[in-house]
């Protein structure tokens, strides 16, 4: 079973595609433009569709989906936690 | 899989080619639903549009007004139009603009005549056009003779991921078969405007997409009272774990496809002047957004979602696109197409938009849609400004 996917290999999150993700959980996560899997270890239960982070990240470092800037963190996020806005935030507006 | 060359279309008296044969009751104006709705009750096989607008408005605002209303009844999916207004002089301005296309119109105008004789007169006329749309038959027609738009809605992470990129698969293979698309949403194309940029065919298509993206940031800034979280994303794309405006623009360009060329920019409901991809400077809200697509003279829409959009229109056909396992599941009599195949690898992305194609050519050639037979109707008009 696929748990998550990244678009691009330089993705530092992945969007959970299944329920009932869990800590404590191996996901599996597919790589869309390369079309092959990694493996990881998730440390907090995430919803489907929430992005899980693929790496360690310092607060105002650059998230990066779909090879692209999505926007700040602000707050420490470690590898396998669920990334989205209490701690990522929009560079615009 | 080879794709399809032709389609069962409705062929218009100016040579354009329609998916659907409606008879519509045209309010000018919010006064003059009552009348159409009556019409629309008495005669069967006819369908009103109601709208709260059209009255006091001025300049550019009802320059729209009016573009969108003759684009509507002037769409190919229409076979005949009446149009009923409070007074005589707009409701003819509407009627000439739509009889400019050569398809029977009538227009009404209450004052002097009041609702009774108005609604007796319409009716006359909207049962001699639903017999005569009745006979007409659907002729085989070229795919490059297809108007294709989209618009996302109620997106999620699985709408960049999965039914995004299914629209963006099967415009590509439409692009390519002459077709005329249009994709539009401009402040949720915030993060990925260069992605578009990039897009565009020439300079002067680009400095024109970057004039139009431009002006509605500073619209934003005049009025905004915070950074736009509380609306973009909105609620329901949050839950769905889009976190900013630039991620949910990234997911919102897949739709595009990775071969298609930005050929153009239209204004709102303004009418494309060849194939081609033409982006459209337009809201981000639904109901507006597929609106002004159906008064460009779209004929059918790819409408991808993640939570579970449900909209339709009354005249263009709304196909639904989900890739969300569980929105498939809960709200499975909405969806049309279901591409969640996709991010369990059943399915490659080129297969995901032959089944997008596939369903298309089985809409445009007769089935009804899960909106349609569901009855969702939305007319929404869009406003620059408040009324005089």
């Amino acid at each position: 079973m696929i748990h998550c996917v990244l678009h691009d290999p330089h993705d530092s999150v992945a969007v959970v595609v299944v329920e009932d993700v869990a800590a404590g959980m191996t996901l599996t996560g597919l790589v869309l433009d390369e079309d092959r899997t990694l493996t990881l270890a998730c440390v907090q239960d995430i919803p489907l569709g929430h992005k899980v982070a693929l790496k360690d990240m310092a607060v105002g470092e650059t998230v990066i989906k779909y090879g692209v800037d999505i926007g700040r963190v602000v707050a420490p996020i470690l590898r396998g936690q669920h990334a989205h806005v209490h701690n990522i935030k929009t560079k615009r507006w | 899989m080879k794709m399809q060359t032709t389609f069962q279309g409705y062929r218009r008296e100016n040579g354009r080619v329609g998916v659907r044969n409606h008879v519509i009751i045209l309010p000018v104006d919010d006064l003059s639903n009552a009348a159409c709705e009556a019409v629309a009750h008495n005669i069967k096989g006819t369908l009103a549009l109601p709208h709260p607008y059209g009255r006091l408005q001025f300049g550019a605002d009802l320059d729209l007004h009016f573009r969108t209303l003759i684009g509507t009844g002037a769409n190919p999916n229409v076979a005949a139009v009446v149009v009923i207004g409070i007074e005589e002089q707009w409701t003819r301005r509407v009627v000439d603009g739509i009889r400019a296309t050569g398809k029977p119109v009538a227009g009404f105008g209450i004052e002097l005549h009041g609702d009774h004789d108005t609604i007796m007169r319409a009716s006359k006329a909207a049962k001699e056009y639903v017999q005569w749309a009745s006979e007409l038959q659907r002729v085989e027609c070229a795919l490059s003779e297809l108007w294709v738009s989209t618009k996302c809605g109620e997106s999620d992470t699985t709408s960049g991921c999965g039914a995004n990129p299914t629209v963006g698969d099967a415009f590509d293979k439409l692009y390519a078969a002459g077709c005329t698309l249009v994709f539009g949403e401009t402040t949720e194309l915030t993060g990925g405007e260069q992605l578009v940029a990039a897009r565009c065919r020439d300079e002067r298509v680009r400095a024109d997409f970057m004039r139009v993206f431009d002006r509605y940031q500073q619209v934003i800034d005049r009025h905004k009272t915070s950074d736009l979280s509380d609306s973009q994303p909105t609620k329901g794309n949050i839950a769905g774990g889009l976190t900013t405006i630039e991620e949910k623009a990234l997911g919102n360009i897949q739709k595009i496809g990775r071969k298609c060329v930005v050929d153009g920019v239209l204004d709102k409901a303004e009418m494309p002047t060849g194939p081609g991809l033409w982006f459209m400077d337009s809201s981000s809200a639904a109901a507006e957004m597929v609106t002004l697509c159906a008064a460009a003279g779209f004929v059918v829409h790819f409408f991808p979602t993640g939570q579970g959009n449900v909209i339709g229109n009354p005249i263009l056909p709304v196909i639904k696109i989900c890739a969300n396992p569980r929105t498939v599941r809960t709200m499975s009599e909405h969806v049309d197409v279901d591409t969640s195949g996709l991010l369990q690898r059943e399915i490659t992305m080129g297969q995901a938009g032959d089944k997008l194609l596939d369903m298309m050519f089985r809409t445009v050639n007769g089935r009804l849609t899960a909106a349609e037979t569901l009855g969702h109707r939305e007319f929404v008009l869009t406003r620059l400004y408040e009324s005089a």
